[in-house]
């Protein structure tokens, strides 16, 4: 269970979040929606303790992080597992090198036991057989798939995706939702999907939030979510108006 | 009037961003210190770095070493001559490239290589939000990357320069015995008698705080790169620049506390 109250963050003059609130419950699929700009990555970088705010708190299972030492926020982060927007990828490793990361560091398996993790992984996200290439070889779409694959490697209790679909065609978009669906139903962890895509965040949300002008102006299930008032969330809902917009 | 106040005000904010820099960096030159003695030890981390350090920079280390050793006999040979001392030519180039030429040279051309590479990746890896995929996986990315280049440096600049004086003193033989004609029984005795270990282990000291220099430098360039592609550009020349600038004070403060 993540609780995020009154979460305040400026960068200089600029005011991105101004007062979020938001439960993200435990073992369920989380959506984020909103604008361009709004501040979603900036959002999900504190959850991690990426940026630190400057007002406001954010629990996990009760764990204040805002307040955590190095060291202690650290250990945290053994939990996590987080997809970056453009995917993040040592560009000095190979594709496999880059999702065995994760479990060489923080893994006793062996050698052949790792490979077989990330063949299982990337043969998940579509790419299989492709351990041995750069990442400077691969495609947007391809990198942010394998970035999916390293997120996942050490099956996390709590994974942060930040557009995991953007930049895919759809059946390859399906597919990751699909992967995203089966994961979390099977193992049972927390997700939080950041994502511009209505179809994306109601495939894979049990929870829907909308950031807007640094706060979450509507939030609920789906079901709710689409039922929404707010004239923000309908424009965004309504086919035709920045619904496919990719970043 | 005022255009002498604009003149101070600039000059002011110059040395204050400086001396904040300064400081910025010795507060890394710290985290460095405490993460290289927090476990686990990456030995094979430090091994790769070592090989890049020193693979990047081992011939452009050869070449000035026997030019710089050659250049010094051509210019000690002029000197000397006019007193009759042509046999201490060997003596001058030994201890120019032992004491000061070595290692200043050396590392300025592993800064050149070597420290601004690191600049480059880090920064790179910095602005396309590596380092952040580092700490998001919990591994501290001072840790992962800077210790190792750091350590890695310290341990090879030294020996790069141990072969720069090596290949300068036969530079500087070649350019006296062979060209020169200079008599090589007095050259080389003349260099025995004359030249101390000490000379050596000073100058090989010095090389190893030229080492932690560049690399502390260079790794602080590209951990703090802001605004894309062209900042980290910017980081990198200015990682080159600046470890310049702090090697040649450090020696002079070296030089003078050691001699
Ligand atoms: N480190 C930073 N320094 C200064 N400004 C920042 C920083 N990070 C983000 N911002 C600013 O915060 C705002 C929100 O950025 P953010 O990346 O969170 O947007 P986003 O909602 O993820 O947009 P997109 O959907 O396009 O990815 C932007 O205006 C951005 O310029
Ligand atoms: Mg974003």
């Amino acid at each position: 269970m993540i609780e995020i109250t009154g979460l305040h963050k400026s960068f200089g003059e600029q005011k991105v979040l101004t007062g979020v609130d938001l439960q993200i419950p435990a073992r369920k699929s989380t959506v984020i929606l909103g604008r361009s700009g709004v501040g979603k990555s900036v959002l999900l970088k504190h959850i991690i303790g990426l940026v630190r705010p400057d007002r406001g708190r954010i629990l996990i299972d009760g764990v204040d992080i805002t307040k955590l030492g190095d060291t202690e926020i650290n250990e945290m982060r053994k939990r996590f597992g987080m997809l970056f927007q453009d995917a993040a990828l040592f560009d000095s490793m190979t594709v496999g090198a880059n999702v065995a990361f994760p479990l060489y560091e923080h893994t006793n398996l062996k050698e052949k036991e790792i490979a077989r993790i990330v063949a299982q992984k990337l043969e998940q996200v579509g790419l299989p057989g492709e351990e041995g290439k750069m990442p400077a070889q691969l495609s947007g779409g391809m990198k942010r798939r394998v970035g999916l694959a390293r997120a996942l490697a050490l099956d996390p209790e709590i994974v942060l995706f930040d557009e995991p679909t953007a930049g895919l065609d759809p059946p390859m978009a399906e597919a990751i939702e699909e992967l995203i669906t089966q994961t979390q139903q099977d193992l049972g962890r927390t997700f939080v999907v950041i994502t511009h895509s209505i179809h994306t965040a109601f495939h894979v949300g049990h929870k829907i939030a909308m950031l807007h002008e640094g706060k979450i102006i509507e939030e609920g299930s789906p079901r709710a979510f689409r039922k929404s008032l707010n004239p923000v969330v309908q424009a965004f809902l309504t086919p035709g108006e920045g619904k496919e917009e990719q970043a | 009037m005022d255009k002498i106040s604009k003149t101070v005000n600039v000059i002011g904010e110059a040395v204050a961003r400086y001396v904040n820099e300064m400081g910025r960096m010795l507060l890394l030159l710290i985290d460095i210190i405490r993460w290289s003695f927090y476990p686990p030890f990456r030995v094979d981390l430090l091994y790769q770095q070592m090989e890049r350090v020193g693979v990047k920079s081992a011939l452009v280390v050869v070449l000035t070493g026997i030019f710089t050793g050659m250049v010094l006999a051509l210019q000690s040979f002029h000197a000397t001559r006019k007193f009759g001392a042509e046999t201490l030519v060997g003596v001058t180039v030994a201890l120019s490239m032992t004491r000061e030429l070595g290692p200043v040279l050396t590392s300025f051309m592993v800064t050149g290589r070597a420290g601004s590479a690191m600049a480059a990746e880090i920064g790179s890896m910095r602005i396309t939000e590596q380092i952040d995929a580092l700490f998001a996986m919990a591994i501290n990315p001072i840790k992962y990357l800077i210790v190792p280049r750091v350590l890695a440096s310290i341990i090879v600049v030294p020996i790069l320069t141990a072969i720069a004086d090596f290949v300068g003193i036969v530079g500087g033989y070649f350019m006296g015995v062979t060209i020169l004609k200079i008599n090589a029984g007095a050259f080389v005795a003349n260099m025995e008698k004359y030249v101390e270990l000490n000379d050596i282990y000073h100058g090989i000291i010095k090389s190893a705080v030229f080492g932690l220099i560049l690399s502390v430098v260079g790794c602080y360039k590209g951990y703090t790169a802001t605004g894309g592609a062209e900042g980290v550009g910017k980081a990198t020349t200015e990682s080159v620049v600046l470890a310049a600038i702090v090697i040649l004070m450090a020696n002079y403060l070296l030089t003078a506390a050691m001699f």
